[in-house]
C-alpha cells in the first residue's frame, strides 16, 4: 500500500448536530488527533466521515468524539447506499434529458415556424445528432428496468415508454435521411425528460426520509470488553465475540452478547428487547441477553451467543422474514401498467394494420402507428403518481411526518384497522410524576443526590424532575445499590435511602404507575408516585380513527395492570404480554382475515410487527430498529400525526385516481386523431405538454392535504 | 444561413458547458449536503473542504 492509501474510512452517526457551532466543534476538535487525515461533517445525514490511519480504533475515534461533547454511534458499512447512486444517476440523466430536449426544442420550433427544404433537413440531422446520444443515454432508466421486466415475462410501465422512445428516434432517423417533413426527436426527448422528473423526484423523496433513518444496529452494543485468560482486557467488536469468551461489563454498558452472568448482582433494563417497562434484578447464574442494559453494577458474563446468533439478531431475522410480504405489494403505477400496455400497443398494431389495408405504403402506416405511441406515451401517466405523492410528502413533513417512500403512503390510505403498541406509542414513554412531589427542600436534595447514584429509570426521571426545579445535591457518603431493591447512602449521620417501598417497609401501595420510597433524615418514609403519561391528544387521535373506519387495537408487551387504565381511556381493545413474535402473529391473524394493518410502535421488540404491518409508523423518539422497519416516521409529543397522515393518504389516493382519468380523457380525445393520421410532431408536443402541466396543477392542491 | 453556421454550434457549445459544469459538480459532493452547506457559512474560521 502506499503512503496516501494507507487510510482507513468509518463513519459516525452524530444525532446531536443541530447548528453550525457543531460542525465546526467537530471538524476542528477531531483534525489535531494523531492519526485523523479528514473529517467532514454531513449535516443533511448527520454524519461524520472519518479518514484515519490504520492504527486507530472506531471505538478511540468515538471516545474522542464523546470528549468534544457528541454521543457518536459507528456506522457498519461506509459504503454508499445503492439507492444513493441510484439517486445520482437519475440526476445525471435528467441533466442530460434536458439539455437534449432545450436544444432539439429549440431546432423544432425553428422547423415548425417554417424551416423548409435545406435548412429543414439541417435543423433534422442537427437534431439527431443531438436527440439520438441523449436517448441513449438516459434511456437508460426505463430501458434496463423495461428489459427486466420483460424477461421475466412481465409488463410495466416502461415497457410502453420504452418501445414508443426507441421506435419514435428509429422512425424520425429514418424519416432524416430520407429527407421527410416530420421528425419526432423532440416529442421523444422531451418524454424522457418529464419522466425522468417524476423518476427523480420519487427517488428523492426516498433518499430524504431514508437519511433520518440509518443503521439497524445502533442502539445495541458495538462491542464490548473481553477478559482474557492472563487476566488481561480487550476491546472486541460485537461481531468478533464468540461462546465460552468472559465479558466484563461495566454499569450503565449495554451486553454485546447473549450469556449467563458469572459474577456481580444488578439490575438490568429489558426494555428496548421485551417492552417491559420496569428494571430486573440479575444473579449469578441466571441469563442476560445482548442489547439489555446493565443498571446498576459491573457484571462478569460467559459468552453463550454471540454476533447473529443472540436473540437480537433473532428478532432482527424474524423483521426481515415479515417483511417480505410487502415485497410483494404491486404500486399503483405498475398496476395501471398492467391494463394499459398491452392495450396501447394493441392500438398502435391496429393503427398500422388498418391503414395498410386502407392502401397507404408501409411507411406512412408506421408514421402513424408511431405517433399512436407518442401520444399514447404515459407521459402524465408517469407523472400523476409520483408527483402527487411528493407534493402530498411534502405536505405531511412540514407536519413532522416523514414517509419513506411512495408506496408507503398508497398501503397507508388502505389501511382498516390500526395496531398501537403501549410504551413510547400511545405513552410517550418517559416517567413523570404523578402529583407534586411531597418533598421539603433538604429531603429534595438529599433525594436527587442518592437518585443521581443510579441508572434505574426511576432514578433517572426523579433526578429529572428535581434538576428542572433547580435543586442542589447534598453530599452523601458510604453510597451503596443493592440491585433489585434500592440505594441507600449516610448524610450527617443519618441513614438516607431511595428504593422499593417494600424494601422501606411499606407493604401496600396504590398507584396507576411504579412508585419509589425515600426515607431521608428524621421525617417519616414518603411514597413518590410516578407514570408513564399518555401522549395528551391519544383519546381524539383513537375517536378519529374510529370515525375514519380504522379499528384500534392495542397490542402491548407489558402487564395486564399497565396496559388497562390507557386502553380504557382511549377505548381500544388490547392484547398483553406479547413476545415480538406474538405481536407478528396477532397482526398476521388480522391480516388473514382480510383486513389491513396500520402498525404503530417504537421498540425493538415492535420491529417484526413493524415489519409484518401491511404499513406501518414509528414515533421519531423510537429505538432505531423501529425506525427503520416503519415505513413513515413521526415527530412530537402527540399522536395527532398517525391520524393526520391516514387523511393524507386518502386524499394523496383521491388525487391519483383524479390525475389517471385527466391524463386517459387526453388520451382518449387524443387518440382518434392520431389514428386519422392528422397528428404533427408539433400537436404531438403540444398534447404532451398540456396534459402534464394539468396533472401537475391537479397534483399542487395536495399541498396542504395534512390536516 | 452563415450566421446559423456560427450560433448553431456556439449554443450547442454552450449548452454542452453548463451541463459539463453540473455533472461535475455533482460528482464533486457539492449536492450531498444542501442543509449543512447553507450552515456552514456561518462558522467563522476557514475550514478546509
Amino acid at each position: 500500500m502506499t503512503e496516501a492509501a494507507a487510510s482507513e474510512r468509518v463513519e459516525f452517526v452524530l444525532p446531536g448536530v443541530k447548528c453550525a457551532g457543531c460542525i465546526a466543534k467537530i471538524e476542528n476538535g477531531l483534525r489535531p488527533l494523531s492519526g485523523v487525515h479528514r473529517a467532514r461533517v454531513n449535516f443533511t445525514t448527520k454524519r461524520v466521515a472519518i479518514d484515519h490511519a490504520p492504527e486507530l480504533t472506531p471505538d478511540a475515534l468515538r471516545r474522542a468524539i464523546a470528549e468534544i461533547g457528541f454521543d457518536a454511534q459507528p456506522i457498519a458499512a461506509a459504503a454508499p447506499a445503492a439507492e444513493d447512486r441510484e439517486s445520482k444517476a437519475l440526476l445525471r440523466a435528467l441533466a442530460v434529458a434536458g439539455f437534449g430536449a432545450m436544444n432539439v426544442m429549440l431546432l423544432s420550433v425553428s422547423v415548425w415556424s417554417g424551416a423548409a427544404g435545406a435548412t429543414r433537413d439541417l435543423f433534422h440531422w442537427l437534431s439527431a445528432l443531438v436527440a439520438m446520444p441523449t436517448v441513449a443515454y438516459a434511456g437508460q432508466p426505463f430501458f434496463k428496468s423495461a428489459w427486466s421486466a420483460l424477461r421475466r415475462r412481465r409488463t410495466n410501465m416502461d415497457v410502453p415508454i420504452s418501445i414508443g422512445v426507441i421506435l419514435a428516434t428509429a422512425l424520425s432517423l429514418f424519416e432524416t435521411i430520407e429527407g421527410g417533413p416530420h421528425a419526432y426527436f423532440d416529442g421523444a426527448v422531451a418524454l424522457l425528460f418529464f419522466l425522468l422528473v417524476g423518476r427523480y423526484l420519487d427517488s428523492m423523496m426516498r433518499d430524504r426520509a431514508r437519511n433520518g433513518v440509518t443503521a439497524l444496529m445502533r442502539e445495541t452494543a458495538p462491542g464490548g470488553t473481553v477478559l482474557l485468560p492472563d487476566g488481561t482486557t480487550m476491546w472486541k467488536r460485537a461481531a468478533d465475540l464468540e461462546p465460552s469468551m468472559r465479558l466484563l461489563v461495566a454499569a450503565g454498558e449495554r451486553f454485546a452478547a447473549d450469556g449467563v452472568v458469572e459474577e456481580g448482582l444488578s439490575t438490568v433494563d429489558r426494555s428496548l428487547v421485551t417492552g417491559e417497562t420496569m428494571p430486573e434484578p440479575i444473579a449469578p447464574g441466571e441469563p442476560a441477553l445482548a442489547g439489555t442494559l446493565n443498571l446498576a453494577n459491573p457484571l462478569t458474563l460467559r459468552v453463550t451467543a454471540a454476533g447473529d446468533r443472540t436473540s437480537i439478531a433473532e428478532i432482527l431475522r424474524m423483521m426481515e422474514a415479515a417483511g417480505q410480504s410487502r415485497s410483494f405489494y404491486v404500486r399503483v403505477a405498475d398496476r395501471a401498467a398492467r391494463f394499459y400496455a398491452p392495450a396501447v400497443h394493441t392500438l398502435a398494431l391496429c393503427s398500422f394494420a388498418g391503414w395498410m389495408l386502407a392502401g397507404a405504403g408501409w411507411h406512412q402506416s408506421l408514421l402513424v402507428a408511431v405517433a399512436v405511441l407518442i401520444i399514447t406515451c404515459p407521459c402524465a401517466l408517469g407523472l400523476a403518481v409520483p408527483v402527487s405523492q411528493v407534493v402530498a410528502a411534502g405536505a405531511l413533513m412540514r407536519k413532522g411526518i416523514l414517509i419513506k417512500d411512495g408506496s408507503a403512503l398508497e398501503r397507508l390510505a388502505e389501511a382498516d384497522r390500526a395496531c398501537f403498541d403501549k410504551t413510547g406509542t400511545v405513552t410517550i414513554g418517559k416517567l413523570v410524576p404523578d402529583g407534586p412531589l411531597t418533598l421539603s427542600t433538604p429531603e429534595k436534595s438529599l433525594a436527587l443526590a442518592l437518585a443521581r447514584a443510579s441508572l434505574h429509570p426511576l432514578s433517572r426521571a426523579l433526578a429529572t424532575v428535581l434538576e428542572s426545579e433547580q435543586v442542589e445535591a447534598a453530599s452523601l457518603s458510604n453510597l451503596r445499590e443493592h440491585p433489585g431493591l434500592g440505594l441507600e447512602a449516610i448524610a450527617d449521620g443519618t441513614r438516607v435511602a431511595l428504593g422499593r417501598p417494600a424494601w422501606l417497609g411499606i407493604d401496600r401501595v396504590d398507584a396507576r404507575g411504579p412508585v419509589v420510597a425515600f426515607r431521608g433524615g428524621q421525617g417519616s418514609t414518603r411514597l413518590l408516585r410516578f407514570f408513564d403519561r399518555m401522549r395528551p391528544d391519544a383519546p381524539e387521535v383513537f375517536r378519529r380513527l374510529k370515525r375514519m373506519g380504522l379499528e384500534t387495537i392495542i397490542l402491548s408487551g407489558d402487564r395486564r395492570e399497565a396496559v388497562a387504565p390507557i386502553a380504557q381511556e382511549v377505548g381500544a381493545t388490547a392484547l398483553v404480554e406479547l413476545t415480538p413474535a406474538g405481536k407478528v402473529e396477532a397482526i398476521q391473524r388480522i391480516e388473514r382475515g382480510g383486513h389491513r394493518v396500520l402498525m404503530v410502535g417504537d421498540g425493538l421488540n415492535d420491529g417484526p410487527a413493524l415489519a409484518a404491518g401491511h404499513v406501518s409508523m414509528a414515533p421519531a423518539s423510537a429505538t432505531d430498529v423501529g425506525q427503520s422497519a416503519a415505513d413513515a416516521v413521526f415527530l412530537g409529543d402527540r399522536l395527532a400525526p398517525v391520524a393526520i397522515a391516514v387523511a393524507a393518504a386518502r386524499r394523496t389516493r383521491m388525487v391519483v385516481r383524479q390525475n389517471f382519468a385527466l391524463a386517459i380523457g387526453y388520451n382518449a380525445l387524443a387518440v382518434p386523431l392520431a389514428i386519422a393520421g392528422l397528428v404533427t410532431p408539433m400537436l404531438a408536443a403540444i398534447a404532451m405538454s398540456s396534459s402534464s402541466l394539468l396533472v401537475l396543477a391537479n397534483s399542487l392542491r395536495l399541498r396542504n392535504c395534512a390536516r | 444561413m452563415s450566421g446559423l453556421g456560427l450560433l448553431i454550434p456556439l449554443a450547442l457549445l454552450l449548452g454542452l458547458g453548463g451541463l459539463a459544469a453540473f455533472l461535475w459538480s455533482l460528482n464533486a459532493g457539492q449536492y450531498d449536503d444542501l442543509d449543512g452547506a447553507g450552515i456552514r457559512i456561518l462558522t467563522d474560521e476557514d475550514c478546509e473542504p
